[in-house]
């Protein structure tokens, strides 16, 4: 890698691709740039890099819980009695895999594209969006739809806005979001989250007119409020499988274990806030208790209780994952607590409201992303003020 | 009036360097409103390109006699009488059409293209140069609304005109029209769209 320097620096023979040169390097190795002596320099080795690095690490036992889980669904689709764990592995490796790759190529060729257009470094902020993208959305999403959502949301979500670290809203959400407006069949639906095909040539294959919803989507259709919820073989879901993530959903958002795992690990290495996820999961179980309390056969989602909120549907993913985003959540404390718990209380409200959103976690995040600077902002305002009342005071007492 | 009128520029302005849509960031809400489909917006663009024209030259013939402080009430009226002139005629001459357009034809009196060519130019103008200026914003907000709903039809409906124009063999192997090109939002994106494509060749634009 040092040898091919020269070529990249200016006057090289490939000094434009400089910016692609750089990115790998430092991506690879530590970087060469120290600060010069004398300077003040206090820097510690958490770059933006190694913070993208741990949250995919953070995301790793949700992706194979993914990749089983989407095997052991189709499994439960063809009507198989036993399932080898290798065999799922395999299977939902190859469902992802083309889903992984496309999201990663589509965005990381315009990024690196209008770094090089820019005159900027790269930004690794992809890195993060490049697998979240894959986890929120149904293993059998056609690829295609991926790459443009990726392009969309990388081009008019993040590029337009400066790049990394000025985005208003969360990459990953947006193009979650375009996919669900723009091709709602394929999002949403009956059809739409257990795979029923082979994956690149691997795998049984699902009988003809097979299909079961989310348990979100059961919900949100049906008429009878005692409705059992069923998985993909017919056979009622227990509230265990649905915390382990056993139930047909998106790709990785299924397992709630594995979301406290990942949560976890990103608490300890303090990389997300503990108040927005608290005061998510606090909004939604007010919320929740609220909808439930008023009960209606009208809404069949307010048959849920709080915990239930949190088992089916990517609330408990949103909540984690989503809403902590450093880029896109509020900043003061204060406002995270606020920032939070709108979040909180919208997701229940969409999902409980609107029959037609089967799952509003996306769409609250989305929205609150927009409101952060708000909230910062009078929480700002509002600590100028008191600050300003109490030397008023002071001056009064003397 | 002292200053010469060029009566080339007055007509060609408008279309790019001066477009009221993508340069004054007027007249944004129709062009949001009726751009889902080409023809829609083909004949809103013709509405307003025949009642700018009209509404201009009528102002500037009777701009000396009316009373300033009663200026914005006489406009009104001029554009509301020939608003429904133009809607009587849709009725009659192209009643689908005008059922799909249904409150935005009214709705052009409000639009701030015309409010702000009476005001900025047919009240201190002949009505000649008032009859381009006229034509020409029309012609600039309809060149915007037709590339809007170009891309808006094609991805959304896969049609223009309404002739197919995606061949089926396409949606038998799995392409799907894109929902969101059909809501209003995205019409957003398009126009911001042409802006930036716009602006990337008018440097002198960028603020």
């Amino acid at each position: 890698m040092d040898n091919a320097r020269p070529h990249f620096e200016k006057g090289g023979r490939l000094e434009m691709f400089h910016s692609v040169y750089e990115g790998m390097d430092t991506f690879l190795f530590t970087p060469r740039e120290t600060g010069g002596i004398g300077t003040v320099h206090i820097h510690d080795a958490m770059d933006s890099k190694r913070t993208m690095i741990l949250v995919v690490l953070a995301l790793m036992p949700c992706f194979f819980f993914g990749m089983y889980n989407t095997g052991y669904q189709h499994w439960l689709a063809c009507g198989l009695s036993e399932f080898p764990f290798w065999s799922l592995m395999w299977y939902g490796f190859l469902a992802v895999l083309p889903l992984v790759l496309t999201t990663y190529i589509t965005g990381l060729t315009i990024e690196f594209a209008s770094a090089q257009i820019k005159g900027e470094e790269i930004q690794e902020g992809f890195l993060v969006s490049g697998l979240l993208i894959p986890m929120i959305l149904p293993v059998d999403t056609p690829l295609w739809m991926a790459a443009v959502a990726t392009a969309f949301a990388v081009i008019f979500a993040k590029e337009v806005f400066g790049g990394t670290g000025y985005n208003i809203f969360n990459v990953a959400l947006v193009a979650r979001a375009f996919l669900f407006f723009a091709y709602p069949a394929n999002m949403s639906g009956d059809n739409a989250f257990v795979p029923v095909g082979k994956a690149l040539g691997y795998g049984p294959v699902a009988p003809d007119a097979y299909s079961c919803a989310t348990p979100l989507g059961q919900i949100a259709t049906s008429t009878d409020p005692a409705t059992t919820l069923v998985g993909a073989d017919g056979t009622p879901i227990s509230a265990w499988d649905a915390f382990l993530g056993l139930i047909p959903g998106s790709f990785g958002e299924t397992s709630l274990l594995c979301i406290l795992i990942g949560g976890a690990f990103l608490l300890l290495m303090r990389i997300i806030d503990w108040r927005i996820v608290i005061s998510v999961f606090l909004g939604a179980v007010i919320m929740g208790s609220v909808t439930h309390h008023f009960a209606t056969p009208l809404y069949p989602n307010s048959y849920l209780t709080p915990l239930d909120q949190f088992l089916y549907g990517g609330l408990a993913f949103a909540a984690v994952f989503m809403a902590t985003d450093p880029v896109t959540a509020a900043r003061t404390n204060t406002g995270k607590w606020i920032y939070g718990a709108l979040i909180g209380v919208i997701a229940i409200l969409i999902r409980t409201y609107n029959n037609g959103y089967p799952e509003g976690a996306m769409l609250a995040v989305l929205l609150m992303n927009a409101f952060a600077p708000l909230i910062d902002w009078c929480v700002v305002q509002a600590n100028i003020r008191r600050r300003l009342r109490r030397k008023a005071q002071s001056k009064i007492s003397c | 009036m002292a200053e010469k009128i060029n009566y080339k520029k007055v007509f060609l302005n408008p279309l790019s360097k001066d477009n009221p849509v993508i340069v004054q960031i007027l007249g944004i809400c129709s062009a949001l409103a009726v751009t889902a489909q080409l023809e829609p917006a083909m004949v809103m663009g013709l509405s307003v390109i025949a009642i700018l024209a009209f509404s201009n030259v009528i102002i500037s013939v009777i701009r000396k006699t009316i009373p300033a402080n009663v200026r914005i009430i006489v406009q009104l009226v001029v554009v509301a009488a020939l608003v429904v002139v133009v809607n009587q005629l849709l009725l009659a001459y192209a009643y689908d059409v005008s059922k799909e357009l249904s409150v935005f034809i009214g709705l052009i009196i409000t639009n701030c293209i015309l409010m702000g060519r009476l005001e900025a130019f047919a009240m201190s103008n002949k009505p000649w140069p008032s009859f381009l200026d006229g034509i020409g914003n029309g012609i600039g907000y309809t060149i915007i609304l037709i590339i809007v709903a170009f891309f808006r039809e094609l991805f959304g409906s896969g049609t223009l005109f309404g002739c197919q124009i995606v061949p089926q063999s396409w949606y038998d192997a799995g392409y799907v029209n894109n929902g969101l090109m059909i809501l209003p939002p995205m019409a957003l994106i398009v126009v911001a769209c042409v802006i930036w494509v716009h602006r990337s060749y008018h440097k002198e634009l960028n603020e």
